[in-house]
């Protein structure tokens, strides 16, 4: 008997090339595409992220937060801090803001972890407008009507419009992509095996010897920091802050929540698949105004009793493809 | 004087959120539902109660006789048609969908009465009070409103532990399994609890439309002070609300008497003070 | 003959993917008591389950007076006159002792049971009415429970491990209440550890094995060994 246990399939493998291969041509798009593609695919990005790092926290750890925007909007704000209160250079501020926000992270799961499922979940929407009203009282960063990024301080990015463009771009590229990869080897890492096991029982996990509070706890911190550097990003984006923007709960949370559920809760690909069809929609449907967001809230909530694993969820089990795969396969190289 | 004011008007307006916690606080008893368009729902009821005002004229209180069946009519067909689908063990499925819903219903009502506030008029008994106390007067109107909560809560206390419907809720939360053997659907009991849950909403968003103007993305805030009184108080206690949005609309206004903006937010930080020392609320229900 | 009160046709009934009965015949006449004895695993109380509509049935067909009930919900099944005492009592801690009576007798059917018989079956618990029903003892929340199920005036009583967790002398005279009960004409299926106890009180038993009945008859026929035999599947 020779069986060989392996982690890859042949759709990961193909996936793994293409992927390479977009990655490479999105890197050179400041030279192939305009600065509108610059800027709608850094977007993408930013959602791509958001929704890699939320459906880590709903999806495996059970954390249901619809107050991601707390950790956007304070990463975004630690950026305007740095750079017009300390004169940082803005692109310096970045991991900062990764990093503060992890720390504001720790005291704010303290807090809210103390309140179970679905009271979890408002619970981080109360700290999200605590955060959105403390900052609007802060007249130094131009209270509740916001700021923008004087032109001598955008400068420091760098000096011509295209390096800044580009720079940006490629900031966005790598969070957005980072983001991916770094939940995916989260996955694949001892955490991620716990993390599946809680997913799929609590209970077995729990005799299994894993520490399931201090994981999640764990997660969540993660999460918040990248979702930090998101919020970076976004301030470099759009050099302009306002409290309502920074921390809005459409914008970062409830367009992500729709992006998992269409593209699939739960899964890797998920969040690929709906921030694709995420953007689609609006391509297509964003004239409507209040009517598209209310056939997006009908489509997530069509797709949940459905097909509550998604449509990734569906594809996946149509035809067994797995393009990140988490779990081992056990081949066999014994052909009868 | 004015912080004496401050406080009573803080007290009375405790009674509109504990109308806006006590159908949150039914709901998760009864079937360990958070529903996130709670708030939405309050407000949509608010424009029903001015579209009938419209049509027919009459006084808002007056428009409650309509408003109160349809919304509980609304309630009972909202839980057969999508939250029954959706309960189960897993808390993520329920929540999703009625985050959904509540983003749908702020579209709807942006699409339908576009963002212009509106308000319901009530006339002179809006702004009709009395001096209790040199310099400190009491609104007729937040008058009703904190009694309407106090009787409110006394009858749904008195439905949850004295009357057969409540003795199904009761059942039903305690063990569903067991509950369907003695020929209880729980599907229809979810939704007669969420059919008393928007009456109750109904009440709330008349309210609420009398006191101020409405617009259609009010419902979140509206979820969030509900859910901050029943946190306060305890969950699972009632009476535990109505004290959860006295505190709640106290804090509001003593915030509001240092600056106008720390209003709301004083509120969310007494919330997180209570959840910082007392994680299960002041008056945590007493198991038994 | 009339036709039997009970029958099961074919049944099988799973947990998701675990199947727990693979394919049941047998049939039940009014007034008879059956003991349903089994190891562990053996697939009794899903067949109560099964019977009164909280497992949901694979296949087969499940008649109760002449009508296909194996499709209906369990709040349908009460209605037909199908009661069950659950495992381990279940009763409702939130509701007092009359109150989980009440609620046993919701369904309304006409018969001998009603909160007055019961309270002269059970005289404690009239004692005991407005307490909360978990302040109990085992053997009166046993009570309870019984009598909650007799409220709906059932023509079939499920009974599953009525002496599960509860002192002998308790288990003994709970026993003897029992002939009172099936005394009313109530046809009922027993279930229980206590296989010489439950073959005392039954007019015919059926022993389960990993699904299969591995023997049936009337328990006077069939010797111990025999029985032992089915029992373990040696």
């Amino acid at each position: 008997m020779s069986d060989i246990i392996s982690r890859s399939t042949l759709a990961s493998k193909l996936a793994g090339l293409v992927a390479l291969v977009a990655i490479a041509v999105l890197i050179a798009a400041p030279w192939w595409g305009s600065v509108a593609t610059e800027r709608l695919i850094g977007e993408f990005m930013v959602y791509l992220a958001l929704a890699s790092l939320w459906n880590l926290l709903a999806g495996y750890t059970g954390l249901v937060s619809v107050g991601q925007q707390s950790f956007v909007g304070f990463g975004a704000y630690i950026v305007f801090s740095l750079a017009l209160l300390a004169g940082w250079n803005p692109l310096y501020t970045v991991p900062m803001a990764g990093i503060a926000t992890a720390l504001i992270a720790i005291p704010v799961a303290k807090l809210v972890f103390r309140l179970q499922g679905a009271y979890f979940a408002i619970g981080t929407w109360v700290v999200a407008e605590v955060f959105r009203l403390g900052f609007a009282q802060m007249s130094i960063l131009g209270g509740g009507s916001g700021k923008s990024m004087p032109a001598n301080v955008v400068k420091q990015i760098a000096e011509t419009k295209f390096w800044r463009e580009a720079t940006i771009y490629w900031l966005a590229i790598a969070i957005g992509i980072g983001a991916l990869a770094m939940v995916y080897a989260l996955l694949r890492s001892r955490i991620g095996l716990a993390l599946t096991a809680i997913r799929d029982n609590e209970t077995a996990s729990v005799s299994l010897g894993i520490r399931i509070e201090r994981v999640k706890y764990l997660v969540y911190v993660f999460v918040a920091g990248m979702t930090g550097l998101v919020g970076a990003l976004f301030a470099l984006q759009k050099i302009r802050i306002t409290p309502d923007a920074a921390f809005s709960v459409n914008d970062w949370t409830a367009f992500v929540i729709f992006i998992v559920v269409i593209g699939g809760i739960g899964t890797i690909e998920g969040p690929i698949f709906g921030t694709i069809i995420y953007f689609l929609l609006r391509e297509f449907l964003a004239d409507l105004g209040s009517i598209y967001l209310l056939i997006l809230g009908a489509l997530a909530i069509g797709v949940m009793l459905t097909t509550p694993k998604g449509i990734w969820g569906f594809i996946q089990a149509r035809f067994n493809l797995s393009l990140f795969p988490t779990g081992f396969r056990v081949l066999s190289k014994d052909k009868s | 004087m004015d912080w004496v004011n401050a406080i009573i008007q803080g007290i009375l307006i405790g009674g509109l959120y504990a109308l806006f916690a006590a159908g949150l606080s039914l709901i998760f008893g009864v079937m360990r539902l958070v529903n996130i368009a709670h708030g939405d729902l309050i407000v949509a009821t608010a424009y029903l109660a001015w579209v009938i005002i419209k049509a027919t004229g009459v006084h808002p209180l007056v428009s409650l006789i309509f408003v109160l069946p349809i919304a509980a009519f609304i309630g009972y067909w909202l839980q057969i048609g999508i939250f029954n689908r959706v309960l189960g063990k897993d808390i993520l499925p329920p929540l999703l969908v009625s985050f959904g819903l509540s983003v749908i219903i702020q579209n709807g009502l942006l699409a339908t009465f576009t963002v212009d506030s509106h308000k319901l008029n009530a006339g002179v008994f809006e702004t009709s009070s009395f001096e209790i106390l040199p310099g400190i007067s009491m609104g007729y109107f937040p008058l009703l409103m904190f009694f309407t909560a106090i009787a409110v809560i006394i009858a749904l206390q008195y439905m949850f532990y004295h009357t057969s419907l409540g003795r199904a809720f009761r059942a039903t939360s305690d063990d569903t399994e067991v509950a369907l053997l003695m020929g209880l659907d729980n599907r229809k009991v979810y939704a007669w609890a969420m059919a008393i849950c928007l009456a109750v909403v109904a009440l709330a968003g008349v309210f609420l439309a009398i006191r101020s103007n409405f617009d259609p993305f009010m419902g979140p805030g509206r979820l969030i002070f509900g859910f901050e009184a029943v946190i306060i108080g305890g969950l699972g206690n009632l009476w535990g609300t109505l004290i959860g949005g006295v505190i709640l609309g106290v804090a509001q206004g003593l915030g509001a008497e240092l600056d106008p903006g720390w209003q709301v937010l004083a509120g969310h930080l007494a919330f997180l003070l209570v959840l910082a020392i007392r994680p299960r609320g002041l008056f945590p229900r007493i198991a038994g | 003959m009339s036709e039997p009160l009970l029958t099961i046709e074919h049944l099988e009934a799973a947990y998701g993917d675990a199947r727990a009965l693979h394919g049941l015949d047998f049939s039940l006449n009014a007034g008879e008591t059956l003991a349903l004895i089994g190891a562990n695993g053996a697939g009794k109380s899903t067949l109560l389950k099964s019977i009164c509509g909280l497992v949901s049935n694979k296949s087969g067909r499940v008649l109760f007076k002449g009508k296909d009930i194996a499709g209906l919900p369990a709040n349908e099944i009460v209605k037909q006159g199908i009661a069950l005492v659950p495992e381990g009592r279940r009763l409702f801690p939130s509701l007092s002792v009359e109150e989980n009576l009440i609620l046993g007798g919701k369904v309304k059917r006409p018969g001998h049971w009603s909160l007055d018989t019961i309270y002269s079956l059970f005289p404690i618990l009239k004692e005991k009415r407005h307490a909360p029903s978990t302040s109990l003892s085992g053997g009166q929340q046993q009570m309870v429970a019984i009598g909650r199920a007799l409220m709906s005036n059932p023509d079939l009583l499920l009974l599953d491990e009525l002496s599960l967790g509860l002192a002998p002398i308790i288990i003994k005279d709970i026993y003897e209440l029992l002939p009172k009960i099936t005394g009313n004409g109530v046809t009922a299926i027993l279930v229980e550890q206590d296989v010489t106890r439950a073959l005392h009180s039954a007019s015919h038993f059926i022993c389960l094995q990993e699904g299969h009945i591995s023997l049936s008859g009337d328990p006077k026929v069939h010797t111990r060994d025999a029985i032992t035999r089915a029992y373990f599947g040696t």
